[in-house]
């Protein structure tokens, strides 16, 4: 009686919350059609965990390629370190934050000095590009089906998707417009956009994994921009939230917790109103 | 405070007669666990610990976010990744807040539409639903200014949007608008204010819980046969109820930890599915997203405000433009729920014991809100427009035309004499299970 009975209220409560995905899946059904390749990466699900090797991958086109106009000015060097990310050696994340040249706080204005772990990485707005640290959530690849948000519950948001979708959706094609050169693109809003194609096949050669000779050493793949753009994408997911293995680790230890509480309450409350329904 | 017979606290050592001769407190605290409820309510009476438990939720989570956060145009962005990345454990409080939201207003729908459907509203108890409305419109205000505070994209234009709903007023309108900002756009003022008002609001909200609760433990609990329990003494309320504790408590404890089980699925495994993509940009009043939406729950709302376009022939007679019909229509659809006592003319408290036609336009209605959410969520432009114009016509007309003619016309069915003998109905004593069985053998 009592499961029967709750459906109900469930049913309300779920049906609400899935009309919320409705503004997030909200279509852009008024602009031209986007195509977002959907990537099975390793971090989805509620037990994904993110790929080192790929992470560090990731890094490395970053770090030769986009860092050139792109910044990361939410993340800090010593992220870079974390068990649960790219996992670099502690003498490595040094060595990387000192190849970056961050504001000065001590110095005069405009001094700068070469970066340590506690810094961030530095902005970089000089060739108008946006900043990448939040760029793999503030995108949605996947939409629909009719502005209803299913897509995204079961696929999830696809920002990561979008990146990936992006950098391998041009087409070749040229356009200038009003004096700048545009360059089509299959999953950039409105079909062409102003970054030239980024990568090329073996633009970036993958270091040895695990970074150093004799450690773990799985060989690293071909630098395909397939492959490039997968791994800079899970980087930069993994950028936007460098916590997300631990938040839903601990998400799956609350939910268990929380399950057997109501389990417990359920019982609890059918033998506490037995009585009152003449049940007993 | 119990309009209903109970029995009532009685200090039995020295200090409690110390106490409650100086301070009755743990009386009023005894006389509000043990009030005397209703042993018929079912599932749908469940919403209003969930309620509570959203406010303290996010007063706490709020709380300890505002020493975290920066509220200036310059740093409140950064200081939300601050929160996510640098605070020990703010990525979660950020989270459970963020989504806190959300389950908030899923909670305060199923409860209004519990209310609606077996006329919690009606005498004795208007007092009560007229302050729950004042609560909905404080969380309205509430969760949009919230949502205002990360200073995203969407926080911005929505403000922008919203705000600038004021400037339909006539006349005075956009001095109003310039007052709300604090300047000639949303800039740092209006950031600042909204902040204050963010913090001082929910404790208005929790003060008007407060009397909304010692309103309906006047006039005792609405239950599912719309009968009232009989208070003829203390004997005979007991065969309509049970007391809150422990039969209620540990009932809404049950409900409400299967609800946080799924709410936990929302905060750990999705948090970002009830939000937009564009807040995780930095607001940029130079940049003006292609749609403007509001956070999922206020889209009903917002389909009603965008489904007036000066197109409709009414607004060709009316003296005033689309822009004011819109806000008329939108207000207007909040306001006819704060009337719904005074409009529904039925004496029938539940939709259980009224004609099939009620239920069926009550339901029409239910299934109304759910799609003026989709059309909320949908570009301003046909069919959207058109639905959403449809959606907000059977809304208003729900409330201003069926309610008060169909309880004049309609023959509700019999109810049951007491909520004992409803009870009795689904719960057969053992007495009368046993005399059934003798007088019929089985053969």
């Amino acid at each position: 009686m009592i499961k029967t009975r709750i459906i109900p209220a469930l049913v309300a409560a779920t049906a609400m919350t899935a009309m919320g995905g409705m503004l997030s899946g909200m279509a852009t059904a008024a602009e031209t059609e986007q195509h977002i390749e959907d990537v099975s990466f390793s971090y989805e699900g509620p037990f994904g965990k993110f790929d080192r090797f790929q992470l560090q991958r990731g890094f490395q086109v970053f770090h030769e390629v986009c860092s050139a106009c792109h910044g990361l000015r939410y993340l800090s060097f010593r992220e870079l370190g974390s068990e649960t990310g790219p996992a670099f050696p502690e003498e490595q994340v040094k060595a990387i934050a000192a190849l970056y040249e961050v504001a000065d706080e001590e110095g005069e204005p405009g001094d700068t000095r070469p970066g340590k772990p506690f810094d961030n990485f530095p902005a970089n707005t000089g060739a108008g590009a946006p900043d990448l640290s939040l760029m793999a959530k503030a995108r949605a690849g996947f939409h629909g089906p009719y502005g209803l948000g299913i897509n995204q519950l079961i696929n999830g948001i696809g920002g990561a998707e979008y990146i990936y979708s992006l950098l391998t959706g041009y087409t070749g094609e040229e356009v200038e417009e009003a004096g700048a050169i545009l360059y089509e693109n299959t999953a950039f809003a409105g079909g062409k956009i102003s970054m030239a194609p980024p990568l090329d096949e073996g633009l970036v050669e993958y270091a040895m994994h695990g970074g150093e000779e004799g450690q773990s050493g799985a060989k690293a793949p071909e630098a395909s921009v397939e492959q490039m753009s997968e791994d800079v994408s899970a980087f930069l997911m993994w950028a936007a939230e460098p916590k997300m293995t631990e938040r839903k680790q601990s998400g799956f230890r609350n939910i268990v917790w929380l399950a057997g509480l109501t389990v417990l309450l359920y019982f609890t409350n059918k033998a506490l109103w037995a009585k009152v329904k003449r049940k007993e | 405070m119990s309009g209903i017979p109970h029995e009532h606290y009685t200090p039995k050592t020295g200090i409690e007669r110390w106490l409650h001769s100086r301070l009755p407190i743990v009386g009023m605290m005894y006389t509000t666990l043990m009030i005397p409820t209703p042993k018929n309510l079912n599932w749908m009476w469940i919403w209003g610990i969930v309620l509570t438990f959203c406010l303290v939720l996010q007063i706490a989570t709020g709380i300890v976010l505002v020493m975290h956060y920066t509220p200036t145009v310059a740093d409140a962005f950064a200081s939300i990744q601050h929160i996510d990345r640098n605070v020990v454990g703010g990525g979660l409080l950020h989270d459970l807040h963020a989504n806190g939201g959300s389950l908030f207003f899923v909670a305060v729908y199923a409860h209004i539409f519990r209310g609606l459907y077996y006329g919690s509203y009606k005498a004795p108890r208007e007092i009560t639903w007229i302050i729950g409305i004042l609560i909905y419109l404080a969380m309205m205000a509430t969760a949009f200014m919230g949502y205002v505070l990360p200073w995203g994209q969407m926080s911005f234009w929505g403000a922008t949007v919203i705000t600038n709903l004021f400037s339909a007023i006539p006349l005075i309108g956009d001095p109003i608008v310039e007052w709300l900002w604090g300047g000639f756009a949303v800039d740092n003022p209006t950031l600042q204010r909204f902040f204050s008002l963010h913090y001082l609001l929910p404790f208005v909200i929790a003060a008007l819980v407060a009397v909304h609760i010692w309103a309906f433990h006047t006039t005792g609990n609405s239950n599912p046969t719309g009968v009232e329990v009989r208070r003829d003494s203390i004997e005979v309320v007991k065969k309509d109820t049970v007391p809150f504790w422990p039969y209620y408590v540990v009932k809404d404890l049950y409900a409400l930890s299967l609800i946080l089980t799924i709410f936990a699925a929302f905060v750990w495994f999705m948090p970002d599915y009830l939000g937009h993509p564009d807040n995780y940009k930095e607001a940029n009043p130079l940049v003006t997203p292609a749609h403007i939406v509001p956070e999922w729950y206020f889209l009903p709302f917002y389909a009603i405000l965008r489904s007036i376009t000066d197109d409709l022939w009414l607004m060709m007679i009316l003296p005033f433009d689309a822009k004011l019909g819109g806000v008329l229509a939108m207000f207007g659809s909040i306001v006819v729920l704060a009337l719904v006592p005074w409009l529904d003319t039925s004496r029938v408290r539940s939709g259980r014991y009224r004609s099939k036609w009620f239920r069926g336009w009550f339901w029409l209605l239910v299934l109304d809100f759910f799609v003026l959410t989709w059309c909320g969520a949908q570009p301003a432009e046909p069919p959207y427009s058109i639905i959403s114009l449809v959606g907000t016509i059977y809304w208003l007309a729900y409330f201003v035309v069926i309610l008060p003619i169909l309880g004049l016309v309609e023959k509700p069915a019999p109810l049951p004499e007491t909520i004992e003998a409803d009870f009795d109905a689904h719960y057969p004593p053992k007495e009368a299970v046993a005399a059934n069985a003798a007088a019929t053998p089985a053969e």
